[in-house]
Formats: C-alpha cells, sequence, structure tokens
C-alpha cells in the first residue's frame, strides 16, 4: 500500500516538474525526459509488471495533457517499462553502469520512435537535423537528471523494500 | 510471492506478459476511439484536471515570481536606457496619433455617411496564465489556469500582445491545452494585408528555436508582397477569427513551380517569454451542415 502511494507521489511529482519547473531550465529549448527515468529505473528494478504499469500511466499523463489522442505515449512508455523489467534480474544496486546504459537506450528509442511515427510519416525526413537537435540534447540532458533523480529513487526502493521484508518476516 | 503465506488461498496475480497484452489490446482501442472522437476526454480532463493542474498553478506562481525578481535586478540598467530610447518615440507617436485622430475623424463622418458597420467589432476576451509546457521536446504546446468553467471550449483563439498564439485543443474544467502556431503540427490559414493574398502558415520544429514559421501556397502573380508585409488570419479559416496580426514576411522565395512563393514569417508574439494571453471567447461562424 505504501508503495503504490509512493510510486504515484514520484509519476506526479516527476510529471509536474518535467512540464512546470523544467521548461525554465531548458538549455536549447530542450528539457529532460524524467518519464522515462521513472518508468525504466522502476523497470530494471523492480521487474516487468511493475515497469509496465508505471510506464502505462506515465504515458497517460503525457496524453492527457499533451497529446492529440490517448494511448499513444501509454503504450510506448509501458513498452519501455516492460522492456527493462527483462533486467531485473542482472541488476545489482551498487552497479551504476547498467542503469545508465538502460535509460540511454530507452530514451534514444523513444526519440526514434516518436520521430519515425510523428514526423517522418509526415513526410519530414531530415532525420540528422530531428537527431542531432532535439533527441541527442534529450538524452544527454536525461543523464543529466538520473544524476540526480535515480540515487533518489534507488534509496526510497531500498528503504521500501527493508520494510516488506520486515513485514513478511513478522507474519511467519 | 512468499511460500509462507501461500498456503492460505494464494491472492491471484496476473503474469506480466497478459497484463501487457490487455494493456496493449486497450491502448490500441483507445487510440481509436480518441482519433475521431472525445468521449473520454471530459471525464478524464476533469479527474487530472483536480489532481494535477492545483501544483502546476503553485509552482508557475512560484518560478514566476522568482524569475521576475532575477529580471528585475538584471534590467535596471537597460531600463533606463530604454526609458530615454521611449520618451523620443512617445514624442514621435504623440505627434502621429494627432495626425491618426483627424484620419479617424474623418472615416468615422464617412462612415456615418456610407452607414456602414464598423468592420469587425470588439471581441470578448478573458485573460488567462501560462502554467505548464509540454513535456517533451516536439511540439509547442502549453496549459493555462482556466478551462471550462470559464466559458472557455475547443478551437477558441488565443493571442497575446497583439498576436496570435494559437487556439484550444482540448479543456478540462479549470485548465485548458492551447496548441500555438509554431508547433510543428499547426497550419493556419492566413493572409497577407497589403494585398489581401492568401497563404498558408505552417509550424516547424527546425525553425522553432529561432521564433519563426513557415508559409507555402502564397500566390502573388504580380511580385507585390514584399519582406516585412504584415500576415493575418484570413477570412476564409474555418478556426480562427479574421484579421488576428500572426507576424511580418521576413523572408520569401519563389516556388520551383514558378507559380506560389514560400518563406518565413516572424511571429509577432515572443514565444520564449509568454507568461499570460488572452483567450477570445468569440468563436468563429461556421456554417451548419
Amino acid at each position: 500500500m505504501l508503495r503504490k502511494f509512493v510510486v504515484t507521489l514520484f509519476v506526479l511529482g516527476g510529471f509536474i516538474l518535467q512540464c512546470s519547473v523544467f521548461p525554465k531550465l531548458a538549455f536549447a529549448n530542450i528539457i529532460p525526459n524524467l518519464m522515462i527515468v521513472l518508468t525504466s529505473s522502476f523497470g530494471f528494478m523492480r521487474g516487468e509488471k511493475e515497469g509496465l504499469i508505471i510506464g502505462f500511466f506515465c504515458g497517460l499523463l503525457s496524453d492527457i495533457f499533451f497529446g492529440g489522442f490517448l494511448g499513444f505515449y501509454a503504450l510506448l512508455l509501458m513498452y519501455i517499462g516492460f522492456l527493462n523489467g527483462k533486467f531485473s534480474r542482472i541488476f545489482y544496486p551498487e552497479d551504476i553502469k547498467l542503469p545508465i546504459a538502460l535509460i540511454i537506450t530507452s530514451d534514444l528509442s523513444y526519440g526514434v520512435i516518436c520521430y519515425i511515427l510523428q514526423f517522418m510519416l509526415r513526410s519530414r525526413f531530415q532525420f540528422g537535423y530531428y537527431f542531432s537537435h532535439v533527441i541527442l540534447p534529450e538524452v544527454l540532458y536525461t543523464i543529466v537528471a538520473t544524476m540526480f533523480l535515480y540515487p533518489l529513487i534507488l534509496k526510497v526502493n531500498g528503504k521500501l523494500e527493508d520494510r516488506e521484508k520486515r513485514r513478511a518476516q513478522k507474519f511467519v | 510471492m512468499s511460500p509462507v503465506i501461500k498456503r492460505k488461498g494464494e491472492k491471484f496475480t496476473l503474469p506480466s506478459k497478459y497484463l501487457l497484452l490487455i494493456l496493449t489490446i486497450l491502448c490500441t482501442l483507445l487510440m481509436l476511439i480518441t482519433f475521431g472522437t472525445d468521449v473520454f476526454n471530459r471525464p478524464l480532463n476533469t479527474v487530472v484536471g483536480y489532481v494535477v493542474v492545483p501544483f502546476q498553478q503553485g509552482i508557475a506562481k512560484v518560478g514566476g515570481w522568482l524569475s521576475s525578481r532575477s529580471e528585475e535586478l538584471v534590467q535596471i540598467r537597460t531600463l533606463l536606457d530604454e526609458n530615454a530610447r521611449l520618451k523620443e518615440e512617445i514624442a514621435r507617436l504623440t505627434e502621429e496619433n494627432t495626425l491618426l485622430q483627424q484620419d479617424k475623424y474623418e472615416l468615422n463622418n464617412l462612415r456615418a455617411l456610407m452607414d456602414l458597420s464598423e468592420q469587425y467589432g470588439e471581441y470578448n476576451k478573458v485573460g488567462a496564465r501560462i502554467i505548464s509546457r509540454d513535456s517533451g521536446n516536439w511540439y509547442s504546446t502549453f496549459i493555462i489556469d482556466k478551462g471550462s468553467d470559464s466559458g472557455f471550449a475547443v478551437d477558441m483563439n488565443v493571442i497575446a500582445g497583439g498576436g496570435l498564439v494559437g487556439r484550444i485543443t482540448s479543456v478540462g474544467p479549470n485548465w485548458a491545452r492551447v496548441t500555438s502556431i509554431i508547433s510543428d503540427n499547426n497550419n493556419v490559414s492566413g493572409m497577407t494585408l497589403s494585398t489581401e493574398d492568401n497563404l498558408m502558415v505552417t509550424g516547424d520544429l527546425r525553425l522553432m528555436s529561432e521564433n519563426c514559421i513557415t508559409f507555402s501556397q502564397l500566390v502573388d502573380s504580380q511580385n507585390l508582397v514584399a519582406e516585412g508585409d504584415k500576415v493575418v488570419t484570413s477570412n476564409i479559416s474555418d478556426k480562427f477569427l479574421p484579421n488576428i496580426l500572426i507576424g511580418y514576411i521576413s523572408a520569401i522565395n519563389k516556388d520551383s513551380n514558378n507559380l506560389t512563393k514560400s518563406g518565413l514569417i516572424t511571429p509577432a508574439v515572443d514565444f520564449e517569454h509568454l507568461e499570460e494571453v488572452l483567450v477570445i471567447t468569440d468563436r468563429k461562424q461556421t456554417v451548419e451542415e
């Protein structure tokens, strides 16, 4: 129950930060993608199921506020969360390389899929431009945001897991 | 599941691949349904309106206060300079104004003679504050802090500083989404003020950072349109009210078909530093089909 509450808080807080605070801190009109950081880190920390559910709700929020129609970002982020969940078996909290690599890959594929489905299909073919001016800066900025956000998520998740373990022991 | 609590009626859990499948189908259905209709918009917009928007309003208020304080410090020096310049301009404008007043007096007289009504009356406007911007980097949309409770509806035009900002594309009870004219997925039918030639104004992501938009399909067979000409919304647009200033032509090129022209427009609105906007609550008159 506490976990659900904390995760909801993370998703809402992340979304509000992303669209209210970060536009004021944007470099060259690019803002980091906190939704990807949340979705993929909960994915590889907690497994496929939690990843896909959190991805779904993160995406749905973006859809309601900024999407032309519902379901697009929800579907995209859901799959990203699910695929990140596949890596939960080889995830260790001490290791920082895997999370960074996964978040970079997730954000890159997110950007490329967004470009293909929303821009290339409207015959905007200058992939090089969009890659170097939107997708790549977003990835870089997202990594910077990850450096601050990820330790927080890791710590909170560790606390929650400790608590769940203790409660499970109590019932023996 | 731990083997300890497995004994008595294990809770039913859905394997994640089935959940993925179910949610995929749900998303696809949602996309198909909401692509054409907006049945889910009202309940969902209401719910998120009460959960998310109050926080966004709070943050926007704090952020606005902080940025205005920091701007104040920076601007004092430039303000002194600007003040001197503006005083000169006031003198010039006062002179111009008297001339225009005379013209207006004459015009009113002539209008009265011709018994013409005002060409277009003043539109009703309501002010609103921007509380958050697009969460992605692809489009340029933003959220304002008033919605259907203030009488806003989809397709109402939004202006700021005398120029066109965009139109409302989604409303909740206490928020509305505005898609700006510089957004990549937006088209406006415009016309040049001087020659009344129609053209199509299209937002472009590649020019968004330079605060520019493109235009195309300008038929200007007599080569009368020049750089610096005013572009306003045309009277044949079905979403935008006529004669709202869009911007000024900053570059003009002949297309390869030798019939039409295209080029760049500098918008009248500074989209980088928008804080407040005005929503025109009159809507374009449409023909009932």
